[in-house]
């Protein structure tokens, strides 16, 4: 955002809507394992859950394999004494074995219960925590990062990005662990069973790790592409219903309906190929395990019968073969479930690469140690501080030479000497800004857009930091203060009035968190915003939505004027605060803004210049500098820029 | 509601039959896969006949391939007709918010009907894929490995009769009570989207007014809020997974126990008993699918009721009743008994009557809500009267089709968008065909064409999403020059000149008065200095016409506009 260009707030709205769950970024992130660690060390901040839930997942899926391997005892028993033609004490030989079988299933499922329970509080906690961090990181950046980022780019970082975290950690996780125990733990017991099986299990894997690959890459490019045009889609989809009553009144809904029809093509052929690679990979995969068991077991029964083929495997039994092909279903399964969960885990990298991003970033600095303190004057006229409300507020300066603090009382004199300002190191925005406001005087920025009006005042506070000169708040430079506390000395009413969800008290108090219901009536009553708000349908208990829809744009200026007064700054900016005002509405508020305006330090910036005639100092500004400045009287005398733009000869845009 | 959603799969019809049927015949081979297995046990191994073994083995493997290309096959029509349905719908949506009224759109915010194209769409057009996918093959593989395993020992088979019957049910009671509790979870997670949205719009407030401190509070209740209602509607799920994982054990160390007892009293086989057990995990597996397929339905059922409202909105100003040919024949503008309200509000346009002649140039004034822009969107119909004739041209503007109608009159909207596109393009809204030197006309006439020369790329320039790279005045005037391109016999500029200084205004006005005569031009303002030559002024005041006159008129008579004028008078007593 330059100067005053409006183009940032209109990103606004745009909460660029997720791409279908978990299929974004499939590069990995170049410092995967960087992030990887991060993201574990979030996770196991509590060291004994983790753990915990480690070895539950491990004992889960190793009693489904242990569990398993029953069968293969359990059918030797009993084939063998079907060959042998006896069935006498066949079942309590056998009833043992199920009793241990039963117990170790049993334990299994309890056991996994319970991880998927604590996973669920841990992830959801991982989760919690990371919006948070993220979120209160974000409020500690600096104005400037807002500038570059669009709404909707950091709303993704909350929405897509933190939902591919939880997909990865609710389900691909436990997945992930459970695989790689269920394939390991199957690799042993195939080989206990048959070394020989084992090794053909073994090669026709490794076909099926190609179809894997192949797939995935395919796969993955699709995607890719799908991801693209869906986000031209969604583009297409935002800027059209947003600007869809222009549309309407320029009949160009056919148009419109055309240009959309050409891209949602696009997207579906896009996203058919991609899908169809997704789903294809579960046929394939589960029928190849088909095809394994049948070979398998055509080997080895062929083994069994034959007592051995090449001379090895003499020793299968029927009831190993039995297990065994048991195994070896449950050896492709987790490959499958691995492969899917493969690309969650990439996104998931690839997200939380992005909202790291945000968090490593330096928060606003405030190296400020003047702070505002609540004060009296005792009985020698001198300035001490009062640990209750006064009315009266004084700078503390602590001196780091000596030791000792001063105080000075809170006043509203700014002084700008030689400012010079930039935003980007190159396109200088103010060049020499040397400007004087006795406390309670009204000075006035007039010039066209992008002079630098609103970067002033966006300097008084700091949220920039200039590159040379000084601001000085009541004869302390501006960069020795506490911001919070800097911030609290002035208050704003700025161009695009922002209201928030919550009843209209709710945001008048919003200038002041403990303000009483009178300070706020008083505050709606001198901003003239009482009347209207008497007259809304439950009064000052009213509801606003978000983006205050259920007002009009003047009333909103109107809150945002109470929720100034409220506040009750020494230091008052309005920039454009009446822009959206009738001139007669305005002449209305306008007794109220003077006794707003009384004793206080005014900032305020207009295109009207009715508005500003009656300051005290009126500064023209013209590409960054001060061209013109004094009362009006005096610049109409000085015929110059100020008198042109006054009589109506001068383009102001 | 399903229902009103179905029309939109009519062009992939086939592929959604194709799916199901490639998917039957996966089934069907699937299931006989161990079936087959136990013929290589029974018959080849127990026999010790290794050509039952290779016969029987073979067979399998040819069966395992069939499956995996009819599998194959299936994916890809489903693909087919999932992405194409949601395509569909998307159009279909898309096409209905077009031909939304105004106060249609303003039922729903725009945010919403983004989110509704968008996260809804998708939402529904997975679980579409998805229960094609699922829909025919769980119950199928259901009833085909219980018939097979019934085949093999009907005895052994009761063990599926007593634990299926208890999974649905089961199943159900889950649905019943995650689905109120998606509800919940999706609702905090649109309110925690909303209120992040909002602080980010509105962070230079919060830092100005030093309040981060309490927005981390506010956003720590959100972010709670949301973890809680998470927890409290997956925590369903985790007992899901664990019960159906008991379910499966229960039947294999039933049947194991059972079998062995069958088999000892050579009432079945050894190979018999392991084909079971692989029937198990497939009927376990089968209930699982219809599971998710259960839970996606559930919580896709909120996107469906989303969608619905929006294909159940009745667009309520339509071309019913409207006669095609018929033209607007001149710029005349009558209204007779105006009363209109937004919704079921209260009336904020009460008896207006009002005639503008032809050419006729009328100035509108009035305070902040006055409804000025409410009365003049009657003309082009952006809304319809709610009691009252609005008359265009000699004839009712119910009369005339809305193009026929809109084409003729023009209007800036207070809130002008330019879209993503070159100047020129935007510019064309107004005219498909016309010509560079009509479009530079125009231009010169709002006063844009000396800026839009200045760009590097003249009319070429790319102007950014919402037309971000121009000011708001340089908007203001490529807006008026659009609306004008579409050479109208009724031209209003609503406030578009606001952000336009008063020597440009002036020119513009003087501009439009030779573009085109005959043509009505009626100019919303707020300074008096841009309507003050109008032939005819009207005063609003609270959704009333005040006064009616020219400006010197009104001075004398109209105490609201004589306030008005005098207030601005101010800024502008050095002329």
């Amino acid at each position: 955002m330059k100067g005053e260009d409006k183009s940032f707030s209109h990103n606004a709205q745009k909460g660029q809507p997720g791409p279908p769950k978990g299929r974004r970024g499939f590069e990995k992130p170049d410092n995967a394992r960087e992030i990887f660690r991060r993201l574990l060390g979030y996770l196991i901040k509590n060291k004994l859950l983790f753990l915990l839930i480690a070895v539950l997942v491990i004992f889960s899926s190793g009693s489904a394999v242990a569990g398993t391997y029953f069968l293969k005892p359990v059918i030797n028993i009993v084939s063998d004494a079907v060959s042998a033609g006896s069935a006498d004490g066949v079942m309590s030989q056998i009833a043992p074995l199920i009793f241990f079988m039963s117990i170790i299933f049993a334990l299994g499922v309890v056991s996994q219960y319970i991880y998927a329970r604590l996973m669920l509080n841990l992830s959801q906690s991982t989760l919690n925590n990371i919006r948070r961090d993220l979120f209160e990181h974000l409020q500690d950046l600096p104005i400037s990062f807002f500038d570059k980022h669009t709404h909707g780019e950091v709303m993704s970082r909350f929405s897509s990005d933190v939902d591919t975290l939880r997909e990865a950690m609710t389900q691909g996780m436990p997945q992930m662990i459970t695989s790689a125990v269920s394939v390991a733990g199957v690799f042993v017991m195939m080989l206990v069973l048959s070394p020989a099986l084992t090794v053909l299990v073994i090669a026709l894997m490794f076909v099926v790790v190609n179809i894997i690959k192949f797939i995935g890459k395919r796969s993955a490019s699709y995607f890719r592409s799908q991801q693209e045009v869906i986000g031209k889609v969604n583009g297409y989809i935002e800027e059209l219903v947003e600007g869809q009553k222009v549309v309407k009144v320029f009949c160009r809904e056919r148009r419109t309906m055309e240009g959309f029809a050409e891209l949602n093509e696009q997207y579906r052929k896009a996203a058919t190929n991609a899908h169809t690679y997704a789903n294809i990979l579960m046929p394939i995969m589960n029928n190849i395990s088909y095809v394994n068991y049948a070979i398998t077991s055509i080997v080895g029964a062929a083994i069994i019968v034959k007592g051995g083929i090449f001379g090895i495997g003499a020793s299968l039994s029927l009831g190993a073969l039995v297990s065994f092909l048991q195994y070896t279903r449950q050896f492709f399964q987790p490959l499958t479930m691995v492969s899917q969960q493969f690309n969650n885990f990439l996104s998931a990298l690839a997200g939380a690469e992005r909202i790291f991003a945000i968090i490593d970033l330096p928060p606003e600095e405030d190296d400020g140690y003047v702070t505002l303190v609540n004060a009296l004057r005792d009985g020698d006229g001198n300035i001490k501080e009062s640990a209750d409300y006064t009315g009266m507020w004084a700078w503390k300066h602590p001196h780091t030479k000596g030791g000792n603090v001063t105080y000075t009382e809170l006043r509203g004199e700014i002084v700008f000497e030689g400012v010079t300002f930039d935003y980007d190191g190159e396109n200088t925005v103010l060049s020499d800004i040397t400007l004087k406001a006795e406390s309670g005087e009204k000075i006035a920025f007039v010039g066209s857009t992008g002079a630098g009006k609103t970067t002033i005042t966006n300097l008084l506070n700091r949220f920039y930091d200039i590159a040379e000169g000084k601001i000085r708040y009541d004869g302390i430079n501006v960069k020795k203060i506490k911001k919070s506390d800097l911030r609290r000395s002035l208050a704003m009413v700025l161009q695009d009035t922002r209201l928030f969800t919550g009843t209209v008290r709710d945001n008048i108090a919003y200038g002041k968190l403990d303000a009483t219901d009178e300070e706020i009536v008083a505050a709606a009553k001198l901003a003239n915003a009482h009347r209207f708000i008497e007259k809304l349908p439950d009064g000052y208990d009213t509801i606003l939505s978000g983006d205050g829809a259920n007002i009009s744009q003047g009333q909103r200026q109107l809150l945002s004027i109470a929720r100034a007064a409220v506040a009750n700054p020494p230091v008052l900016v309005l920039d454009e605060a009446t822009s959206s005002i009738d001139t007669r509405t305005e002449r209305l508020i306008e007794k109220g803004m003077d006794k707003l305006m009384e004793n206080r330090t005014v900032f305020v910036i207009a295109h009207r210049l009715s508005t500003v005639r009656n300051s005290d100092k009126i500064m023209v500004l013209e590409h960054g500098k001060i061209i013109e400045q004094g009362n009006h009287e005096e610049l109409i005398a000085l015929h110059g820029k100020y008198y042109s733009l006054y009589t109506g000869q001068f383009v102001l845009d | 509601m399903i229902k009103k959603l179905l029309p939109y799969s009519k062009k992939y019809i086939p592929y959604a039959i194709l799916s199901p049927l490639f998917i039957v015949c996966e089934v069907m081979m699937e299931v006989r896969i161990p079936f087959t297995m136990a013929k290589i046990v029974d018959y080849g191994i127990m026999r010790q006949d290794i050509s039952a073994i290779y016969s029987n083995g073979l067979v399998m493997v040819v069966m395992a391939l069939i499956s995996l290309v009819c599998g194959a096959l299936a994916a890809r029509f489903a693909a087919v007709a999932g992405i194409g349905f949601g395509s569909e719908v998307r159009k279909g949506v898309f096409g209905k918010i077009q031909d939304f009224s105004f106060s249609n759109t303003d039922k729903f915010s725009t945010a919403s009907l983004i989110t509704r194209l968008t996260t809804d769409i998708n939402m529904v057009q997975n679980t579409f894929m998805m229960s094609l996918r699922m829909f025919i093959r769980a119950p199928l593989m259901l009833v085909s490995a219980v018939t097979y395993a019934t085949r093999i020992n009907s005895k052994l088979a009761a063990v599926f009769f007593a634990v299926v019957p208890l999974m649905a049910v089961v199943m159900a009671l889950f649905g019943g009570i995650a689905f109120p509790r998606f509800k919940v979870m999706f609702e905090k997670y649109d309110k925690f989207n909303s209120s992040v949205q909002e602080n980010l719009i509105a962070i230079r407030v919060v830092k100005a007014y030093v309040r981060s401190k309490f927005e981390k509070e506010k956003f720590k209740d959100s972010n709670d809020d949301l973890k809680k209602a998470s927890v409290n509607a997956e925590k369903l799920m985790t007992v899901a997974s664990p019960f159906m994982m008991f379910m499966m054990y229960s039947c294999i160390v039933a049947v194991l126990w059972f079998g062995s007892r069958l088999i000892l009293g050579d009432q079945m086989k050894v190979g018999e008993l392991a084909s079971f057990i692989s029937y198990i995990t497939q009927i376990l597996m089968s209930l699982m699918m219809l599971s998710v397929v259960f839970v996606m339905s559930v919580i896709s059922r909120a996107s469906i009721t989303r969608l619905c409202e929006i294909i159940d909105e009745v667009p309520d100003i339509s071309d019913k009743g409207a006669d095609p040919s018929l033209e607007v024949a001149d710029g005349s503008v009558e209204f007779k008994n105006i009363y209109f309200k937004y919704g079921d509000g209260k009336y904020i346009l009460e008896n207006i009557n009002l005639s503008i002649s032809s050419g006729e140039t009328i100035g509108i004034i009035g305070g902040t809500g006055s409804s000025k822009t409410s009365l003049v969107q009657l003309i082009p119909r952006l809304y319809d009267a709610d009691e009252g004739e609005v008359i265009v041209g000699g004839r009712h503007v119910k009369d005339y089709t809305l193009e026929n109608l809109r084409q003729s009159v023009s209007m800036t909207l207070q809130k002008n968008l330019l879209f993503s596109g070159t100047i020129e393009q935007n510019l064309r809204w107004g005219d498909e065909n016309a010509s560079l030197d009509e479009l530079r006309k125009v231009s010169e006439i709002a006063q844009a064409d000396n800026f839009v020369s200045e760009f590097t790329h003249g009319y070429a320039t790319e102007l950014g999403q919402g037309g971000v790279n121009v000011s708001g005045g340089q908007k203001q005037r490529l807006c008026i020059a659009r609306a004008l391109l579409k050479k109208p016999k009724i031209l209003i500029l609503d406030d578009s000149t606001s952000a336009v200084d008063t020597h440009t205004d002036s020119k513009i006005r003087e501009g439009l008065k030779k573009f085109r005569s005959g043509m009505t031009t009626i100019i919303i303002a707020q300074r008096i200095h841009s309507i003050e030559s109008a032939d005819r002024i009207v005063v609003l005041d609270n959704g009333k016409i005040d006064s009616i006159g020219t400006h010197s008129e009104l001075l004398k008579t109209s105490e609201i506009y004589k306030e008005v004028y005098v207030s601005q008078l101010e800024g502008s007593d050095e002329d």
